[in-house]
């Protein structure tokens, strides 16, 4: 058997192929590649199929699928001017605006490369590393609690420079602000402080003549927001208010889509937050060393009422109406800020809201619950804003027109209504489907990166955290800070300057004062009351 | 056509014929990808939960890697789909597939335990279609289609020759 085998295998090597045997081995060979002729057809067909339906939709939108949205361009030019810096409130807020502008603890670069060993997609540290330098000194810091005041001042001296960390001289601590915006030594403020000290620290660096980046609810209440903003009106000084998500690429775009009408007339607009933990209830981590003897705790009250000494008030201070406005100034006016960034609302005619203390009984008097309807007769449109604090559930913030829907969020989607008339024949020709949307944008779709904290995650898909430029992910108020700085530099005004800043406040005090009034409220332009 | 090794011609035919089959699928899903530009294998390796999680993970932390794996996975789908198609290095083609479905089989498995946030078109128990086009070709590999019909007829030399001693 064996030897027939190698016989018969001999033979074949052997014997020469007959050119008929030839042709059928050619033939079976390649009588699978008439495949590739079909699939090749088939594929380009679906391409043409494909590409034609999605000409024709961003022909009908004017819009480019790759063409970038408008930048501000305070981000993409730098001047050599050095800005003398000096800091008012360094909580977690202040902290990180400093790493925004290039001020940085060495310990947060320990946690934070230890944090990337743990969760290879914590790209904090790298995000930082790569921020542009913002050519400024920190000279002065100012904080009523000694530890947080000490670290400034640490982070002051650690500087990041052309992407590389520097030792500076760092800054001088003053125990009362006044000194700090007295000081010759400082040319513009970063006021990041409770919102009960907003408005009387942002007028008298006005009056001081320094330029001030200023933490939102840009004042507590609606005659603060009044003085606040006639001052800066009369003032050479740069403002801008601190809604970073004014650089978010999505809303940039968001807005280009609202002026092409693309949407239809916009009649409603629901925006929301939706947060489930403690921290995003307010209720920060007390830190153990805080004591009468480290907190100014009657620099801390200043135009607050007296009370006795309160490590819960000064720490956790946004759940009383003493020194903020609770949901109001602290997520609503973001929510209202975007919507105006790319609707252009201005302040509201009515406002009316409800709400109630349901779920942290724990000696707030701001609500945990609440929702606020806005009414705009002149564009005849209404805004709704709905938040609780005890429910994780993710809802979008929506514009809603007749002729399509669009959520925005750090991304973007635009969905036609099955109704539309604009649409109609774009739906008969089956160039829409209605199971996908007409127009939708992922900026940085490509990379993940790791949002860690419940917090945290909200306010990434608020686009709140991050925005993207050529692809890489960038800290959003680094953007918002170097606008300002800018600005400053070349005596323009930044995107949410002091006309932005007043019309968020008022919105969000109406709102409060509907809430504490137990009814709806108007908005007197000429008087500039709420009545 | 004559029998090889037992095997009829038909049943060599339905053999070139899944041959062909999963050669498609490959090539489409390796060309869809390279036409999209929002695709990235990144979200997929994220799901991972199984073996390997932490080194589909360690992939998606670094963008120039995830963009290598990409692109490889990419060419690997096309080159395996042109071979299939064509019957070129058949044996060594379905090895590679069987590789990589492994591995899209590990990142997310239909194990009782183990839930995808990906939202799936079917039921699946233990057996995805992953693993069913994995055993396909796990036959494939047994049975040489590309000697039969194929460019590896040309390369290798026709089956039927060898075939024919033993008859």
């Amino acid at each position: 058997m064996a030897s027939e085998k190698i016989e018969a295998k001999e033979k074949v090597a052997a014997a020469p192929q007959s050119p008929k045997l030839r042709r059928r081995d050619l033939l079976l060979a390649f009588s699978t590649l008439p495949v590739f002729g079909g699939f090749i057809a088939a594929w380009l067909k679906k391409r043409k199929f494909d590409e034609g339906k999605r000409q024709a939709l961003l022909k009908e939108l004017g819009l480019s699928a790759e063409a970038p949205a408008i930048l501000p361009e305070g981000t993409l030019r730098r001047s050599s001017q050095t800005i003398r810096l000096g800091i008012i409130g360094v909580g977690g807020r202040g902290e990180h605006l400093l790493r925004c502008a290039g001020f940085v603890h060495p310990r947060w670069i320990e946690s934070r490369r230890r944090e990337a060993k743990l969760n290879r997609l914590n790209k904090d540290l790298e995000i930082f590393l790569s921020q542009q330098d913002t050519n400024c000194v920190l000279t002065a810091v100012c904080d009523v609690f000694d530890p947080r005041a000490e670290r400034a001042l640490e982070a002051s001296r650690h500087v990041l420079r052309n992407g590389q960390m520097v030792e500076e001289r760092g800054a001088k601590r003053f125990r009362h602000y006044q000194d700090l915006l007295n000081s010759s030594e400082v040319d513009a403020v970063i006021i990041a402080t409770p919102d009960h000290w907003h408005a009387a620290m942002a007028l008298d660096a006005v009056a001081a003549k320094k330029h001030v980046y200023l933490e939102k609810c840009m004042t507590r209440t609606a005659e603060e927001a009044v003085k606040l903003y006639e001052a800066v009106k009369n003032s050479p000084i740069i403002f801008q208010l601190g809604h970073q998500q004014r650089q978010q690429e999505s809303h940039l775009r968001a807005r280009q889509i609202v002026e092409r009408g693309l949407l239809g007339k916009i009649t409603l607009v629901e925006t929301t937050t939706n947060r489930n933990s403690p921290d995003g209830a307010w209720q920060y981590e007390i830190p153990e060393e805080a004591s009468p003897e480290n907190i100014d705790w009657e620099q801390f009250l200043g135009p607050a009422p007296r009370r006795p000494f309160d490590v819960y008030r000064f720490f956790r201070w946004r759940c009383w109406f003493d020194y903020g406005t609770g949901l109001s100034g602290d997520l609503l006016s973001h929510e209202y800020d975007a919507v105006n960034q790319i609707l252009g609302l201005g302040i509201p005619k009515y406002a009316v809201a409800s709400g109630g203390i349901y779920f942290f009984k724990d000696g707030r008097d701001v609500p945990d619950v609440f929702h606020a309807t806005f009414e705009y007769p002149d564009r005849e449109l209404t805004l709704i804003y709905s938040a609780t604090l005890a429910s994780d559930r993710n809802r979008g913030r929506i514009f809603m027109g007749h002729d399509a829907w669009m959520e925005v969020g750090e991304t973007l989607t635009v969905t036609a209504d099955p109704e539309s008339t604009r649409y109609k024949e774009m739906y008969l020709e089956e160039i829409i489907e209605p199971a996908w949307p007409l127009f939708s944008f992922r900026p940085g779709a490509k990379g993940i990166d790791a949002v860690t904290s419940a917090s945290e995650r909200y306010f990434a898909t608020r686009g709140l955290l991050y925005s993207y430029r050529a692809g890489k992910r960038v800290d959003i108020s680094h953007l918002h800070v170097l606008e300002w700085l800018d600005c400053i530099r070349e005596g323009r005004q930044p995107s949410c300057h002091i006309d932005r800043g007043f019309e968020e406040a008022i919105t969000c005090h109406m709102a409060t004062e509907s809430y504490l009034r137990g009814r709806r409220v108007e908005w007197n332009p000429e008087e500039k009351k709420i009545i | 056509m004559v029998k090889s090794k037992g095997i009829a011609s038909w049943q060599w035919a339905a053999l070139v014929l899944l041959r062909v089959v999963i050669g498609w699928h490959f090539l489409y899903e390796g060309i869809a990808k390279l036409f999209n530009p929002y695709w990235s294998s990144a979200s997929y390796l994220l799901e991972a939960k199984w073996l390997f999680s932490g080194f589909f993970t360690a992939i998606v932390a670094n963008q120039q890697l995830l963009k290598i794996v990409d692109y490889l996975n990419i060419g690997g789908l096309i080159a395996i789909g042109l071979g299939l198609v064509a019957g070129f290095l058949v044996t060594p083609a379905c090895i590679a597939g069987i590789l990589l479905l492994l591995l899209y089989y590990v990142a997310n498995p239909a194990i009782v335990g183990f839930k995808s946030s990906m939202p799936a078109e079917g039921s699946y128990l233990i057996i995805n279609k992953n693993l069913v086009e994995l055993t396909a070709l796990v036959v494939l590999c047994f049975f040489p289609t590309g000697r039969i019909a194929g460019l590896d007829r040309l390369i290798f030399g026709p089956l039927k020759a060898k075939a024919s001693k033993e008859e």
